[in-house]
């Protein structure tokens, strides 16, 4: 009979399976990232930015043993007789069904016995959903406009205000000049205080004309001065002080203002709205993981533009006929008040059935091309409508040849388009 | 001591009653009386459990009790048992799989993981009360480590000293392949191997013990060796193929080869000295479990047995009190539970209550024998009980244990029936139930049920062509006309994948009937015309 050790482990690592579950998903990325790609165009609005349940089907990630099949003739012995006898013949039941294991179809949707069903984490959700694809024209700006700055310690000074002071190398630098200065003197005590020593051992001699005691009298006089005078040595001087430096160091901004432009005229339906919604949706997440700041601007037109709260933005009811350039007119007003380009990474997303008046549309690729596009990292717009483009579409097209980098259009037909437009929008261009 | 339990029905609430008169005559003084745990009472417990233990002659490792979380007990519940474990996804895929369920309460975690090492690791969950704590340390440390310590399974199979070591070498030797080769390929070669894990043991020969020590310093040696053996059988240059049929007398492996891991570890042309010590690992592994395998109606019952004696005696003796009872009797019943084979919860014999109730009925047997247990059983019906268990426990495994000692009693309080399912007849048929034209037949049925080639198919490297196109070919010997599963062509994949070179598989009976032929890779087109 041994002994007994009683061990606490509660505060060991726990997470030890962390690593076989990262080679799970490492796995079958293939299937997760189809099962997000499926989850982001049936989710609503509001909960994009969570975890996942992801399904795999369970043939895919069985194991497969050698094992008996179907067949044969076997004999099993089962607990909880109640009514068989030896003899009783049953009937079986018709093939395929509830023949035991197995042969069952794997359901597509919902979670049946044959989904392996597993959550991931909104983080890991938001990486495979945002997985190669990047923000156009963020290293650009990043060279370009330095215009917000940053203070980075750069070594010290001797000139500072008190509040920066730094006190180890102050203290140090007051030690060393003491030590520097005061290293003659000290040496001199040494010297004469081991003389005075030997003076004192020595039996004194009587005879006041011999007597040392004056020897010893103006030693010690003479150690005292030079005490003194160590002791004058400031303990610390102002050239011994020591200030941190910081200096401004430009750093790109990471601010980002995002303007949501929405067409809410007439001939925009309730579909229409929702697709747009989610698509604002995806960029506003993408945004959030590259930015640390980010500004929504809503604007919602018909034939007037109006800035509103997000509540106004979706699900106001007012409507009308469409101009177009309003909301880019009051966008570049808003642009011209509030985020200056310098300070701001600037994307806008514009959706829009594309039915606007035909007058306004080369109104519109004017107002893009003269006032929006210089400023603005990003433009993209997505046309939602089923018919046959109208002139505002063939309008941005051709500006889409002029602006390559920064303004960039797509057309969706229903929300099953949204992710793959998305991801077409911000493809990572390969170097 | 408890008593009685005599003819009574089995017992599980129906103890409790009984518990009920004997315990106004016992002064109480329990060890703790509310449900939270200290680490003091947890080793008050311990101390008395043990001193009872050692009453009933329970031989055991020391033992190493591990308080963990939750999250803990998930993480050791998904590395099916190894407390150091080589990263694998199928780890992954189990351990997303447990916390899910745990999650939604599907399943409440094992309230114990018990690990066959000595010193004998057993893990308590914080979250359990003081009565769940004793029951695993009664169930885990004392029921299965004795287990562990005295069954000749174990004893001949696995090395409690060595395992801790020999999964720690394990997991760093992959560790150190992954860097090298690459995750990928490490993977690759894991894969395979676990796909035939289950034949990986020499069901004839002591294996050597395993250290990690002599692992590391052995491996390089073994390594060279190794490499220079598998040459020497390949040496040859293809024959042409005319020369090939006389040359075929000669046969590799000269006798058919169960242990597959092994025969590919030595044999297989093509493997990188690294991969054979992959094969190796899961292999030794594998062995590890080899016992487990075969005992789990045996361990089960034995530590569920025990429990269920120790923490009565503590009753007994007046240290727990009547509240602590009825929580544990509930645990206990919930434990034992068998639902009937049409209940939707069923899922197989539930080999907790199948070993327990024979083992109670075991003592029962010796204790209180009855008339039809002395024509049964005469050499054991009034023999001493303590003596009669530890003798079971120590020479027996699942598939024996219940052909020597399923009493008629055991069958007919779990009502069990034999039904044969043939597919060449429209019905199926009660062959038999638990009557006394039945009981014989139904424990060679049972007792079949548990011995493993019946559960996994027999499977043997049957002959490689040396000289010709260096194909394998395994042979299947069916049991009862069973064919493979359709999976069969997958584990193929993997197979060929270790050996290199066209892999056949047939299906012959012991008649000589063919029932199936499986080849990797598949051959090409033909294989339309012959599928009948």
């Amino acid at each position: 009979m041994g002994l007994t050790h009683i061990i606490d482990r509660r505060l060991n690592g726990k997470n030890k399976s962390a690593v076989n579950r990262e080679r799970f998903i490492r796995r079958y990325r293939e299937h997760i990232k189809k099962a997000v790609a499926d989850a982001v165009s049936k989710r609503s609005i509001t909960d994009m930015d969570r975890g996942e349940s992801i399904n795999i089907p369970t043939r895919d990630i069985e194991e497969h043993v050698f094992r008996p099949g179907e067949g044969g003739k076997r004999e099993i012995v089962h607990p909880g007789n109640r009514e068989y006898v030896t003899g009783d013949a049953l009937p079986k039941p018709p093939k395929g069904g509830g023949g035991g294991s197995g042969t069952g179809d794997a359901s597509d949707s919902g979670e049946g016995m044959d989904e392996f069903v597993f959550t991931i984490s909104q983080e890991e959700f938001l990486d495979f959903m945002f997985e190669d694809l990047e923000l156009p024209n963020l290293v650009k700006k990043q060279l370009k406009d330095t215009s917000a700055y940053k203070y980075v310690r750069s070594g010290l000074s001797t000139a500072g205000i008190p509040a920066k002071i730094n006190i180890v190398r102050s203290l140090r630098g007051a030690y060393g000049r003491r030590l520097a200065l005061t290293g003659k003197h000290r040496n001199k005590i040494a010297e004469l205080e081991k003389q005075l020593e030997e003076l004192k051992a020595a039996p004194d001699i009587p005879d006041p004309a011999f007597s040392t005691a004056d020897q010893i009298r103006a030693l010690e006089d003479e150690i005292e001065r030079l005490k003194n005078r160590i002791h004058k040595i400031p303990w610390i001087d102002d050239f011994d002080l020591r200030y941190n430096q910081h200096v401004k160091q430009p750093y790109p901004s990471t601010s980002a203002v995002m303007f949501c432009l929405m067409d809410v005229s007439g001939s925009m339906s309730q579909m229409h709205k929702e697709i747009a919604k989610r698509f604002f949706i995806l960029l506003y997440l993408f945004l959030k993981r590259n930015y640390q700041k980010i500004d929504v601007v809503f604007i919602r037109h018909h034939t007037s533009a109006k800035e509103v709260d997000e509540q106004e933005f979706f699900y106001s009811r007012e409507t009308g006929g469409t101009i177009v350039s309003s909301a880019l007119k009051l966008m570049q007003e808003i642009v011209d008040e509030r985020y200056s380009p310098s300070d701001w990474n600037i994307y806008a997303a514009q959706a829009s059935d594309g039915d606007n008046w035909n007058d306004d549309s080369p109104l519109c690729s004017q107002i893009l091309d003269k006032e929006i596009l210089p400023k603005v990292q990003y433009f993209s717009y997505i046309e939602i409508t089923p018919h046959d483009h109208q002139m505002l579409w063939y309008e941005y097209l051709k500006l889409t040849e002029k602006w390559p980098d920064q303004f960039a259009i797509q057309h969706l037909v229903d929300a099953a388009d949204i992710y793959p437009v998305f991801r077409k929008l911000f493809a990572r261009k390969s170097a | 001591m408890t008593d009685n339990k005599g003819e009574k029905k089995l017992p599980t609430m129906s103890v409790a009653a009984e518990k009920k008169n004997t315990s106004s005559k016992t002064k109480r003084k329990p060890i703790s009386k509310g449900s939270d745990w200290t680490f003091e009472l947890i080793e008050q417990y311990d101390r008395e459990i043990a001193k009872i233990a050692k009453e009933y002659k329970l031989d055991t490792y020391p033992n190493q009790i591990e308080v963990i979380s939750a999250e803990q007990m998930m993480d050791a519940y998904s590395s099916v048992g190894m407390p150091v474990g080589y990263h694998h996804w199928s780890f992954g895929k189990q351990f997303l799989n447990t916390s899910k369920r745990y999650r939604r309460g599907q399943m409440g975690l094992a309230y114990e993981i018990v690990i066959n090492s000595n010193p004998c690791i057993a893990y308590l969950m914080e979250e359990n009360t003081m009565m769940m704590q004793a029951l695993v340390i009664a169930h885990a440390s004392y029921g299965h480590n004795s287990f562990f310590k005295g069954n000749y399974l174990f004893q001949t199979w696995t090395d409690a000293s060595a395992i801790i070591d020999y999964l720690l070498f394990a997991k760093n030797y992959i560790a150190e392949c992954e860097n090298r080769y690459g995750l990928d390929a490490v993977e690759n070669i894991l894969d395979s191997c676990h796909a035939i894990q289950n034949y990986g043991v020499d069901r004839y020969k002591r294996p050597s013990p395993i250290s990690a020590d002599e692992e590391s310093a052995l491996q390089q040696e073994r390594e060279e060796y190794l490499q220079r053996q598998v040459n020497e059988l390949w040496r040859t240059i293809p024959a042409k193929s005319g020369e090939k049929s006389e040359k075929k007398k000669k046969r590799f492996p000269p006798e058919p080869q169960e242990n597959l891991l092994y025969f590919f570890e030595k044999n297989s042309p093509l493997l990188e000295p690294w991969q054979r010590e992959v094969v190796r690992i899961v292999r030794k592994i594998a062995q590890y479990f080899y016992p487990q395998r075969q005992t789990q109606v045996m361990n089960e019952g034995w530590a569920t047995f025990w429990h269920y004696t120790i923490l009565n005696t503590l009753y007994d003796k007046g240290l727990v009190t009547d509240g602590f009872m009825m929580e544990f009797l509930q645990s206990h019943s919930a434990v034992i539970y068998q639902p009937p084979y049409d209940n939707p919860w069923f899922s197989g014999i539930n080999p907790y209550t199948l070993g327990f109730n024979m083992f109670i009925d075991l003592r029962r047997i010796c204790e209180h024998p009855t008339d039809e247990d002395k024509k049964w059983f005469p050499d054991i019906a009034g023999s001493d009980w303590l003596e009669t268990l530890h003798f079971a426990m120590h020479n027996f495994k699942d598939e024996s244990f219940i052909l020597q000692f399923l009493s008629p009693k055991v069958m007919r309080d779990m009502k069990f029936f034999s039904i044969i399912d043939d597919e060449m007849d429209q019905e199926y048929h009660i062959s038999a139930i638990h009557d006394d034209n039945g009981y014989r037949y139904i424990r060679e049925k049972l007792a079949r049920q548990y011995n493993l080639s019946y559960r996994e198919p027999d499977i043997q490297v049957w002959d490689v062509d040396v000289r010709g196109d260096r194909s394998l070919t395994l042979r299947h010997t069916p049991v009862d006309n069973v064919p493979l599963s359709d999976q069969t062509d997958k584990v193929l994949f993997h197979v060929h994948r270790l050996w290199g070179f066209d892999v056949h598989l047939e299906s012959v009976t012991s008649e000589g009937r063919n029932l199936g032929k499986y080849q990797y890779p598949p051959p090409p087109e033909a294989d339309e015309e012959d599928d009948d």
